[in-house]
C-alpha cells in the first residue's frame, strides 16, 4: 500500500489540471502561462518596454480595473445585508456599522468608488497628457469616456442605497437635472408646448424625472430603481464595455509608445 | 453648529484672512486660469523636482495649519470631503508629473533626441513576470491604504432619510458638484442638460477632430500646444476648479465661503443681476425707450409674455399671439442675439484667420467647426462668470421659452 501511495501519480495529475504550465522557467513556459489562463490572458505575452514603467502609465487604467473588482466583491457582500426598501435600508446600514463582524466593507465600498472616480478621471488625464486617443486608437477612447460616464452614474446610483439625509438630498439635486431637459422635462423648456388641446403630455407625473425616480419625488420606487441599476444594470454595462475597451488595447496595437 | 471662536493669534489670523481672500472665486478662478497659462509658458522653471516638491508641500501645510481652524476642521476632515483633498493632491502630483515629462523631451528634442519613451519601445519586456509583479505590488499597495482608510475613518452615515427636512446646503455628488456650480451662471436645462451632453459628446470628438500626427505616445507639450492647453483649461481651471469650490466654498443657499469662514445660513448677499437687454434700454436707448412707451418694469423691458404655443389642435389666433410674443423678445433682446450670433457664428470664420489659422488649413470644415463650437461653448462659461463678477450679468438672451 506504501509503495502504491508511493507511485500515485495523482496530486501531479491535479496541479497539472490546474497549471498547466509549472513554474515558468522558459521563455516558452512564460509564453504559455500567459496564454493558458484566462485572467492572464487579457495581457499580451510580451509588451512595450516603455508602456510597463511607472511613470509613463501611472498604473491609473489597471488600478481602475482593479478597484471596479474590489467594489464588485465588497458591494455582493453588503447585499447580504441590505434590503432596498425604505423601511430596511437605514436599519441595515445601522447594523451593517455596528452588528456586522469585521464591519468595514461599508467602508471599504465607499472610499473604493470615490476612488475608482478619482482613477478613472487620473487614467483619462494621463491617456490625454500622452496623446495615446491618436490613431489607432480612437475608437478605444470613445468607449473610455462612455467608462467614465458609467462610473459617474454607477457612484451616483449608489449614493441614495443608505437611504439618509445625504443621501435623498444628493439624488434629488442631481436628479432635478431630469426635469430640465428641454421637452421631456417637465420644467425644461419647451415641454409645455407638447400638449393636446390644452391637455399636458409632459408633465411631473409623466416626464423624464418620472422615469428615473418611478415617482413624482424620490421614495420607495426609486431606491429600488437605483438599487437594480447599481447591483445589475450598470455593472454589466460597464462590464462589457470594460472587455470590448481591453480587447481593443491589444487589437490596436497594444499600449501606446513612439514608434 | 455655531460660529466658533478661535484663539486670537494675529499670525494665524492673518493667514486665515489671507486665504479667505484667495479662495474669493473672483480671484481665485483668475488665478487658477492665468496661473495655468504663466506655468505652461514658463514651464521649463516652473516643471522641476523643486517647485513640483515646493507646492506639494505648501498645499500640505497650508491644510494642516489649517485644520487648527474650527470651522476649517468641520468642512475639510468630512469623510465625504476627504477624497477631493486627495484629488487636490492626485491632480498636483499627475499634472506635475505628465508635465516634467513634457518637459524632457522637450529638451531632448532640441538636442534632436527622440522622446525619452522612445529609448524603451522598440524593445519588449515579458508580461510574466515583468509586468505582472508591477501589478501585484501597485495591487498590494493600494489594498493596504484602502483597508487603513476604511479603518481609520467611518463612512458618513447621517439622519434617517426625511423629504420633509431639506438640509442647506443640498449638494450633488462631488463628481457633479461642477455641473451644479454652473447652475448659477446658466438655466438649469443648460447646465444639467444640454453642457454635460456637449461634454460627453466633445470628449468623444477629441481623436476625430485632433488631425496633428505627433505627440502619440510619449508626453509633450511643445509638438501639441493647443491641444493640450485647451483640454487643461477645461479639466484643472473648469472641472476640478469647480469641484473644489463647490466641495469647499459653497456653503449654506450656495453662498460663497471662505475656508477659514463659518458658514452662516442666514448670510445675505444682495441679488441684483440683471440682463444684457436692461444694459441696452436704459443705458443706450434711453430716448426709443421712452419714446415707444415700452414701460419700465423692473424685470425687464418691455415685457414679454410666456405664451405656450398650442400645436395640437392648431389654433390661427394662438399662433399669431405666440409669434407676436417671439417679435417683442426678439426686439427687447436684440443686443444679446446679436452678440450670441456674433460670438458662435463670426468668432470662427474670425479665428480661422488668426489664432487658429494654421489648424483651419490643415482640416477640413467639418473638423474645424466641431472643434471651434466645442472651444467656444467652453469659452461661454469663463465669459459668464466674469461678466457676473463685473456687471452682475445675469443672461444674454432671456425670453420666457429659452434664456441664456
Amino acid at each position: 500500500m506504501l509503495k502504491s501511495l508511493k507511485e500515485s501519480d495523482f496530486g501531479a495529475q491535479v496541479k497539472k489540471s490546474i497549471f498547466r504550465v509549472g513554474i515558468p522557467n522558459t521563455d516558452r513556459k512564460r509564453v504559455l502561462i500567459v496564454l493558458g489562463n484566462v485572467f492572464l490572458h487579457l495581457h499580451p505575452t510580451k509588451v512595450r518596454t516603455s508602456g510597463v514603467k511607472l511613470r509613463y502609465t501611472w498604473c491609473a487604467g489597471g488600478l481602475s480595473f482593479f478597484l471596479f473588482l474590489v467594489l464588485t466583491l465588497t458591494g455582493v457582500l453588503l447585499m447580504f445585508y441590505y434590503r432596498p426598501t425604505v423601511e430596511g435600508a437605514y436599519v441595515d446600514m445601522l447594523d451593517i456599522r455596528s452588528q456586522v463582524p469585521f464591519g468595514i466593507m461599508r467602508e471599504l465600498h465607499r472610499w473604493s468608488a470615490h476612488a475608482m472616480v478619482i482613477m478613472v478621471m487620473v487614467h483619462m488625464f494621463r491617456v490625454f497628457m500622452t496623446g495615446s486617443y491618436k490613431p489607432p486608437r480612437e475608437f478605444n477612447w470613445v468607449i473610455g469616456v462612455i467608462l467614465l460616464v458609467l462610473t459617474f452614474l454607477l457612484s451616483f446610483t449608489g449614493y441614495l442605497l443608505p437611504w439618509d439625509q445625504l443621501a435623498i438630498w444628493a439624488i434629488t439635486v442631481g436628479s432635478n437635472m431630469a426635469k430640465a431637459h428641454p421637452l421631456v422635462g417637465a420644467g425644461g423648456p419647451f415641454s409645455d408646448f407638447l400638449q393636446i388641446g390644452g391637455v399636458p403630455l409632459v408633465h411631473p407625473g409623466s416626464d423624464a424625472r418620472f422615469m428615473l425616480l418611478g415617482a413624482k419625488e424620490i421614495g420607495g420606487t426609486t431606491l429600488l430603481r437605483f438599487y437594480v441599476l447599481h447591483c445589475v444594470g450598470i455593472p454589466l454595462g460597464a462590464a462589457v464595455l470594460m472587455a470590448v475597451h481591453f480587447w481593443r488595447i491589444r487589437k490596436d496595437g497594444g499600449i501606446s509608445g513612439p514608434l | 453648529m455655531h460660529p466658533v471662536e478661535t484663539a486670537n493669534n494675529p499670525l494665524f489670523e492673518a493667514f486665515k484672512a489671507l486665504c479667505n481672500g484667495l479662495a474669493d472665486p473672483r480671484l481665485s478662478f483668475l488665478l487658477a486660469a492665468v496661473g495655468l497659462f504663466v506655468m505652461l509658458r514658463f514651464r521649463r522653471q516652473v516643471f522641476n523636482w523643486w517647485v513640483g516638491g515646493l507646492v506639494l508641500i505648501l498645499e500640505a501645510v497650508v491644510i494642516l495649519i489649517g485644520l487648527k481652524d474650527p470651522n476649517f476642521h468641520l468642512i475639510v476632515a468630512k469623510p465625504d470631503n476627504v477624497p477631493i483633498t486627495i484629488m487636490l493632491f492626485l491632480t498636483t502630483i499627475t499634472f506635475w508629473l505628465a508635465m516634467v515629462q513634457a518637459v524632457e523631451n522637450e529638451r531632448r528634442a532640441e538636442q534632436k533626441l527622440p522622446p525619452a519613451e522612445k529609448e524603451t519601445s522598440q524593445s519588449k519586456t515579458w508580461v510574466w513576470p515583468d509586468l505582472l509583479y508591477i501589478e501585484f505590488i501597485a495591487l498590494i499597495i493600494v489594498s493596504v491604504a484602502l483597508i487603513l482608510w476604511a479603518i481609520y475613518l467611518r463612512a458618513p452615515l447621517e439622519e434617517p432619510a426625511n423629504p420633509s427636512a431639506t438640509p442647506n446646503p443640498s449638494k450633488a455628488p462631488w463628481y457633479f458638484l461642477g455641473l451644479q456650480e454652473m447652475l448659477v451662471y446658466y438655466d438649469p436645462w443648460y447646465a444639467g442638460v444640454v453642457l454635460p451632453l456637449i461634454i460627453i459628446a466633445g470628449l468623444c470628438a477629441i481623436p476625430y477632430i485632433d488631425n496633428n500626427p505627433k505627440g502619440n505616445g510619449y508626453y509633450t507639450f511643445s509638438e501639441r500646444k493647443f491641444a493640450i492647453t485647451s483640454f487643461l483649461f477645461g479639466y484643472l481651471a473648469l472641472w476640478v476648479f469647480m469641484i473644489i469650490t463647490g466641495t469647499f466654498l459653497r456653503g449654506p443657499g450656495w453662498n460663497f465661503f471662505g475656508p477659514f469662514e463659518y458658514w452662516d445660513p442666514h448670510k445675505v448677499v444682495a441679488l441684483n443681476n440683471v440682463n444684457v437687454s436692461d444694459y441696452v434700454w436704459v443705458v443706450f436707448f434711453p430716448k426709443i425707450y421712452r419714446a415707444t412707451h415700452i414701460e419700465w418694469f423692473n424685470q425687464g423691458l418691455p415685457n414679454v409674455q410666456n405664451v405656450i404655443w398650442q400645436l395640437v389642435p392648431p389654433s390661427m389666433e394662438n399662433t399669431v399671439a405666440f409669434f407676436h410674443e417671439v417679435g417683442q423678445a426678439l426686439k427687447r433682446e436684440f443686443a444679446g442675439i446679436l452678440f450670441l450670433g456674433f460670438y458662435f457664428l463670426a468668432l470662427p470664420g474670425a479665428l480661422a484667420k488668426t489664432w487658429l489659422k494654421k489648424f483651419y488649413e490643415n482640416t477640413d470644415v467639418i473638423r474645424y467647426s466641431v472643434l471651434v463650437m466645442l472651444v467656444l461653448t467652453m469659452g461661454t462659461l469663463p465669459l459668464k462668470m466674469v461678466c457676473r463678477w463685473l456687471f452682475n450679468l445675469k443672461y444674454f438672451v432671456d425670453t420666457p421659452w429659452i434664456k441664456f
